[in-house]
């Protein structure tokens, strides 16, 4: 699949139009949205999509979502957490049917990214639905069977919040390292991180010596938390990639 | 025009008296916030209101002396040039008469200036004569910070970015300078009647 | 809902500067005309929720770069940043 350049001329990103062809509820608020897009170029894992949704009287609302999918994939995936007072990830949550079809453009945001050539080791961050663009990066690292030291703290409500769980068990490898802290409920027996992430956790989780790079997504109250926890544990500020989702979530 | 998107309504975009909404405009049940920057938190003890510029004598308020003039509680619809529209907003302000009670000029525009480095611009006389007040509640209750709090401007019959948020003055211009919004191809008037969004337009 | 919340990151800008540039525009370089930081495009501070994308200085707030857009019409104003790096 051919790998959108980051470094020189990109193609232009035009709306284009992708057919609905499969929907995994994830967690009961969470669906993973799979399309065929006829003219998609490829990305980067870690960009996102704008998704653009037109009613009948010409009234549009948009949105940004992370991809899920890893670039090495056959079809582009989102994963959307439907919000309560959202407009558009409710219809894209609860509404859409496989057949529809869906407008997007992208891929979009190359600061955000990482590819396996970029090496590590890599310490992934999310809170809530702010794992999506970085389990297209753990998707894609697995791809390419790379040997990059990767570590993943995943916040979460509780384990019935998290998502992709199983298929994280089945990446997580000498390599791979899934940690959850689960901040609300956790099940019996737990022995993990149950309290929000804070730099003592921070400082545990992180790799050692130069550190690598981090990326670090999710709420933005959530990533200011994080961020400055990783510059004070010592991560340079150019090592610590941010996507914050903002008040309406991804 | 772009796909249409199967059983998409979006927002409850509610039908209304179409003598109150401008066109290109549709009404709203909640109250956006829109930002340009952060929000500024400026104490009470810190704040003042100045009219300055182009005038004989500069005027000062400080906080207590703001609130202790004539106030009053108007009821405006507000249009924001991203296209929402709001009926009926209740607010609480100093009416801009009042503050230029005893003010002499001959300038013939105003800059509001803000906290956080907002301007925007306006003639004189479309703040004078009942047009405008300094607003310092909003819907029975101090104004809140996201929306403009502790005072913000109210100029409702201009598209709601002439009406500046942490307001703090109003400087008197004898050329008209324009403001945030207007120095990127928004327009320098601002009408929603006329759907002045745009300097072209 | 806090204001902290409307504070997004450069990459909530990357949509709108994929439509006014062939190049990647977040992974630039600028350098800010007011305090002299220099920083990615994707790591300044985005303020979207308005009738234009504000772009600010990470460090002291000043505003780097606006979009606003109608249609297939934009405005681009850069005056805050001295300088962009790009490697195209």
């Amino acid at each position: 699949m051919a790998r959108a350049a980051i470094l020189g001329r990109l193609a232009p990103v035009r709306w284009q139009l992708g057919d609905v062809v499969e929907l995994v509820e994830e967690t009961p608020r969470v669906k993973t949205i799979a399309l065929d897009l006829p003219d998609w170029l490829g990305h980067r894992a870690g960009q996102h999509v704008d998704v653009r949704l037109t009613a009948e009287d010409g009234y549009q609302a948009q949105r940004s979502y992370s991809i899920a999918s890893a670039p090495e994939n056959d079809r582009l995936a989102i994963t959307v957490e439907r919000l309560d007072d959202g407009e558009v990830s409710p219809y894209l949550a609860e509404e859409l049917v496989v057949g529809d079809k869906l407008e997007l453009r992208g891929p979009i945001g190359g600061y955000f990214a990482w590819d396996a050539d970029d090496g590590g080791p890599l310490l992934l961050v999310g809170g809530g639905s702010g794992v999506v663009p970085l389990m297209s990066m753990l998707r894609h690292r697995a791809a390419r069977r790379s040997q990059v030291s990767a570590r993943l703290l995943y916040s979460a409500r509780s384990l019935d919040d998290v998502i992709y769980r199983q298929e994280l068990e089945r990446l997580a490898t000498d390599n791979l390292e899934v940690l959850y802290t689960l901040t609300r409920a956790q099940p019996p027996g737990w022995t993990g991180y149950a309290r929000r992430v804070d730099k003592d956790m921070l400082e545990e989780v992180a790799f050692g010596g130069d550190h690598g790079i981090a990326f670090v997504c999710g709420p933005t109250r959530f990533v200011e938390a994080v961020a400055d926890g990783l510059l004070a544990v010592g991560y340079a500020p150019e090592r610590v990639k941010t996507e914050r989702f903002g008040p309406t979530g991804g | 025009m772009s796909y249409v998107s199967r059983g998409f309504r979006g927002r409850r975009r509610e039908e209304g008296p179409s003598d109150r909404i401008p066109p290109g405009q549709y009404l709203v049940d909640d109250f956006p916030v829109l930002s340009a920057g952060p929000t500024p938190r400026t104490p009470l003890d810190q704040w003042d209101f100045s009219i300055t510029g182009a005038v004989a004598e500069p005027k000062r308020w400080t906080w207590d002396e703001f609130r202790a003039l004539p106030s009053e509680t108007i009821t405006k619809d507000i249009h924001c040039v991203t296209k929402w529209s709001k009926l009926g907003t209740e607010w609480e302000g100093v009416s801009v008469d009042t503050l230029f009670e005893d003010v002499e000029t001959s300038a013939e525009y105003v800059t509001q200036f803000s906290d956080g480095g907002y301007t925007t611009n306006v003639p004189l006389e479309d703040i004078l004569d009942g047009k405008a007040w300094v607003a310092f509640g909003y819907g029975g209750e101090p104004l809140d910070p996201e929306h403009g709090g502790p005072a913000r401007m109210l100029v409702p019959h201009l598209y709601f970015w002439k009406s500046a948020k942490w307001v703090r003055g109003l400087r008197l211009m004898d050329d008209d300078e324009p403001g945030f919004w207007e120095t990127l191809g928004y327009h320098n008037y601002g009408d929603p009647w006329r759907e002045q969004r745009y300097w072209g337009d | 809902m806090e204001e902290e919340d409307l504070k997004l990151d450069g990459n909530a800008a990357a949509g709108v500067l994929r439509e006014l540039f062939s190049f990647e525009l977040t992974t630039a370089r600028g350098r800010c005309d007011n305090c002299g930081a220099i920083a990615e495009i994707g790591a300044v501070m985005v303020y979207s929720n308005a009738p234009g994308v504000v772009l600010r200085c990470p460090q002291c707030q000043n505003v780097l770069m606006r979009v606003a857009a109608d249609g297939g019409r934009y405005w681009l104003d850069v005056r805050g940043i001295t300088w962009l790096e790009i490697h195209a």
